[in-house]
């Protein structure tokens, strides 16, 4: 046969990272998320959390499913309103304000998908923006509810009596909710579901001849990732105790598909990576009085696109496949 | 006379003021292989797309085992028992032939729903993929992303994906093209295999391939039904000699 330079073992073996690395790449993970407050200001790192679940929530639709979000902002600030809202009105523990606010994104997320998921490139892009923006601009006119431009003020930050008042007391009990979060992202790429949707993503017309409800599939999707969103959305509204308009701003879907771009697009871990980067460079810009943070923040991801066209973690484990000596044969284009 | 287990009626479908497929009545019998053949631009792969849901027809109605399946979309269809192959291979290209026949063996199921289970769920399709491989001919190279797969092993993919639907109906696009001498053959043999107990409906400009597995044949010409019979009526008939040669007096 003509591809026997191609054994099949060692196509598997390039497809995916060897078992041993990829237990002690989870370690490494693990270790640094539960040194993180430690290395920086706790309230920089309690923002990481937050954003690597709404990165990863976006790579789950654009990475997996491929479709560009550019609205997703409408769960992440949704649940923020709705984790506040429950949290000054009920008295809750915070993980369950959060989770009932990432529930109340996902039932937003059915008729926003439902409409959305029929249209496919710039288009569903554009139709999930203008959701977006419609959302935008219902919490900004309806100043009873979510305070307008104040804001929605004082959100209480409460579990079972615990004085969580400091940032870094506040990290390590968000950081069960996000591990769950970017556990359940894991599972659902890996998973018989996951498989559909990549099979979708590479050639939905095949898909439907073999019988998969393609659009359904894809609302499924959908409303998975604005539940995930909306767990980033609701601890943000947490961390900061206070929501503004600004989480259902067009420019926040930017900024998290900016995230997985730098990242790697369908690389999950990637989205991870990218926000914390961009919130630590941020916050360091923003800290040493730099105005132009956009400027830089641009500038990174020029570079990053041009220089690294997988993102960073799709260009690193390219590297670790090459350096151990197998051509990778999985993806389409060149390296 | 065995029952038709589809057919079309009146079927039709324009393209901005072009009639791709006009008025096409069909009736393929329960059990036989029956062919689509005709000149290119005929309207087989509109016909083809038409039966499966890709197209909706302008008018007319398509029935598969008497029941009425006009504007059904393609995954009802499929599920119902109607299974097709690509013309031009339709694969996903990470995936390995493995994987594909996985997925497809999937669809019939409910666990493509499942998203919160793990994918090594899958691993219980593993045999009877392997089977489906092994008939179209698949010994190796079941792990290979189906990208980096020679083209003839592309198109036995295919004809497992199909496979593998268990269909009632198999619609077959051109499953040989592009094939050597020796690829037609297992291609055919292959299809005399799996015919048993299945109905096929096969495009195919091979009019040898016609020759050795239809027991029908229709002829398509400008998006009508030219002719129809068994092969060889089909052959000698007048009308068909036209239109593949040119008219005789053009002929000289």
């Amino acid at each position: 046969m003509s591809v026997a330079t191609k054994s099949p073992s060692l196509v598997r073996a390039a497809a995916r990272a060897p078992r041993r690395l990829r237990w002690a790449l989870l370690v490494i993970g693990l270790a640094i998320a539960l040194w993180l407050p430690n290395g920086l200001y706790p309230a920089v790192a309690v923002d990481m959390l937050c954003w690597a679940l709404f990165a990863v929530a976006v790579d789950l639709l654009l990475g997996y499913t491929g479709l560009l979000s550019f609205g997703h902002a409408a769960f992440w600030g949704t649940s923020a309103y709705a984790t506040g809202l429950v949290a000054i009105h009920l008295g809750v523990p915070f993980p369950v304000a959060v989770l009932s606010g990432a529930l109340v994104a996902a039932v937003l997320a059915v008729p926003i998908g439902y409409l959305a998921v029929r249209r496919t490139g710039i288009y569903f892009a554009m139709v999930t923006l203008a959701f977006a923006q419609m959302i935008y601009y219902i919490a900004n006119n309806r100043r009873g509810l979510t305070g307008g431009e104040n804001g929605l003020q004082s959100v209480p930050r409460e579990l079972f009596g615990l004085d969580l008042t400091d940032a870094y007391y506040f990290y390590y009990a968000a950081l069960p909710v996000v591990l769950l979060g970017l556990w359940a992202a894991w599972r659902i790429v890996n998973s018989p579901f996951g498989r559909v949707l990549v099979g979708i993503r590479d050639n939905p017309a095949r898909a439907r001849a073999l019988g998969y409800p393609v659009h359904r599939y894809k609302l499924l999707a959908f409303v998975l990732s604005a539940f995930i969103a909306g767990l980033g959305g609701g601890l943000f509204a947490m961390a900061h105790r206070f929501v503004t308009l600004d989480t259902l701003h067009w420019t926040t879907s930017g900024k998290a598909v900016v995230m997985v771009v730098l990242g790697g697009i369908g690389t999950l871990w990637g989205g991870v990576l990218g926000a914390g980067l961009l919130v630590r460079l941020e916050d360091w810009l923003s800290f040493s009085g730099f105005e132009a943070v956009g400027l830089v923040t641009g500038g990174l991801f020029v570079v990053v696109v041009l220089v690294f066209r997988r993102g960073l973690w799709g260009t690193a484990a390219e590297l670790l496949r090459r350096r151990s000596g197998l051509r990778r044969v999985r993806g389409g284009e060149q390296g | 006379m065995v029952g038709t287990v589809l057919a079309t009626h009146a079927l039709t479908r324009d393209f901005r003021g072009f009639r791709a497929v006009d008025g096409v009545d069909l009736a393929v019998a329960a059990g036989t292989v029956h062919a689509l053949v005709g000149p290119n631009g005929a309207g087989k792969t509109t016909l083809f797309n038409l039966l499966t849901g890709f197209l909706r027809p302008t008018s007319g109605r398509i029935e598969v085992g008497g029941r009425d399946i006009t504007g059904l979309p393609p995954e009802r269809i499929a599920g119902l028992g109607v299974a097709r192959s690509f013309q031009i291979t339709s694969l996903f290209p990470m995936l390995s032939a493995r994987e594909h026949v996985e997925l497809a063996l999937q669809g019939r199921g409910r666990l493509g729903w499942r998203f919160w289970r793990s994918a090594k769920l899958l691993g219980r399709f593993r045999d009877r993929a392997d089977e489906l491989l092994a008939m179209v001919g698949f010994e190796e190279l079941a792990e290979v992303p189906s990208d980096a797969l020679p083209y003839g092993r592309k198109r036995a993919l295919e004809l497992a994906l199909a496979l593998a639907l268990d269909p009632v109906v198999l619609l077959l696009d051109e499953p040989t093209a592009g094939m050597g001498l020796e690829d037609v053959d297992r291609t055919v043999d292959l299809v005399d295999r799996v015919r048993a107990g299945r109905t096929v409906v096969l495009v195919e400009h091979n009019m040898s391939v016609v020759g050795r597995l239809a027991d029908r044949v229709t002829v398509l010409q400008g998006g009508r039904v030219l002719a129809e019979g068994a092969y060889d009526e089909v052959r000698a008939d007048e009308r068909v000699i036209t239109a593949y040669l040119g008219a005789p007096d053009a002929a000289g």
